[in-house]
């Protein structure tokens, strides 16, 4: 036991070490999410729990600036219009720090939101806590949360299609073959998959 | 004398096309790409996923391009791979190699689902760009990093594989 427990803190150092190394890892699914508090580009702030009602959130990491983020735009937005009346609406957020990326600051936000009519909320996650909690990388980046009483568990995460390029020649749609599960109250038959992005510009420390 | 005229001349033609090679970006599938990441010798392959949207990528370019000629006769090889989309091929991906001057041999891949190969690949990454895989099969060492390199940093990397 001695033995063991002189041995505990090289242990100990090492799982911290790789930990640092691969950095951290972020929501599974299966996962219990934290709720967050964003700001809103109508200047209000949006939590999960605030709508009762949501049955799920289909949270999408995404941006102004990003090529693969504006792919995907009007795709997002057709998401929320086919899943917010069957209870699980879009909530976007952008994580990108407008001290890297420019466009990306909370009055292009607004007025992108506007241009574009997006009918879901469009929140700046200005500390980058969110999607560090998430583990999310890169923009576009999914994850489908499903309520548990007041909680909310995570039920997918990934792509939305298999063609970022072109919308018309996807033949399967990711995210919404996971929702028919969710839907049917089943865990998603796939529920992890892997999409190209552009990677989430971190504050330089 | 006819046998010395026969490896002249395939030397020149070797030569050329080393010369031809770097003006030019070969469009590749994942099965021709995942030959390439499986080589296992004593060369210490870098390859460097990026594409001419991604703004970090482009900015990091010039260290991976330069590392063949700073590290020339330590058998280090350096593949650019670009995920632009095949269709950018013409209009986007060659003139900026060409604009560049990229020495590097620069591959374009083409595969539409990112989630039949980022997996296979490597599975530490999530699909961010850039991505960076370091290797060399002799001295059984592997680095892969999704992130971006300063110069000071890749130098760093490189040389932990030529030790």
């Amino acid at each position: 036991m001695k033995k063991l427990l002189s041995f505990f803190p090289a242990l100990l150092a090492l799982v911290l070490l790789s930990n640092f190394v691969d950095g951290p890892a972020g929501y599974q699914v299966g996962d219990k999410v934290t709720d967050f508090k964003l700001k809103n580009v109508d200047g209000k702030t949006v939590s999960l729990a605030d709508n009762k009602a949501a049955k799920g959130y289909i949270v999408v990491f995404t941006c102004n600036t990003c090529p693969y983020a504006k792919a995907y735009e009007s795709r997002i937005i057709e998401l929320h219009q086919k899943y917010a009346p069957q209870g699980y609406p879009v909530v976007a957020i952008n994580p990108n720090d407008p001290a890297v990326a420019p466009g990306d600051s909370f009055a292009d936000m607004k007025a992108r939101a506007a241009s574009k009519k997006y009918p879901f909320p469009y929140l700046q996650d200005e500390t980058q806590q969110v999607a560090r909690t998430y583990g999310a990388t890169r923009t576009p980046h999914l994850y489908v949360v499903t309520r548990r009483g007041s909680d909310f568990v995570v039920s997918y995460i990934g792509a939305i299609d298999d063609n970022s390029e072109d919308a018309k020649q996807v033949k399967t749609r990711y995210v919404e073959q996971a929702m028919t599960d969710i839907l049917a109250g089943k865990p998603a038959a796939t529920s992890s998959t892997k999409a190209i992005g552009c990677t989430i510009k971190w504050k330089k420390a | 004398m006819r046998l010395s005229k026969l490896i002249a001349f395939a030397a020149a033609l070797l030569l050329w096309s080393g010369a031809a090679r770097a003006q030019q970006v070969s469009v590749i599938k994942f099965p021709e790409l995942q030959k390439r990441l499986s080589r296992q010798n004593d060369t210490t392959y870098v390859v460097n996923f990026w594409a001419t949207w991604c703004a970090p990528c482009v900015k990091e370019l010039p260290a991976f391009d330069q590392l063949s000629t700073t590290y020339a006769g330590k058998k280090v090889k350096v593949l650019l791979v670009s995920m632009d989309y095949a269709s950018q091929l013409d209009k986007k991906v060659k003139p900026f190699v060409l604009r560049r001057e990229l020495k590097s041999e620069v591959v374009l891949l083409n595969e539409t689902d990112p989630n039949t190969y980022l997996e296979k690949v490597d599975p530490k990454w999530s699909g961010a760009l850039p991505f960076t895989m370091i290797w060399n099969g002799k001295k059984s060492k592997r680095a892969t990093f999704e992130r971006e390199f300063t110069p000071a940093e890749l130098t760093a990397e490189i040389k932990k594989f030529l030790l």
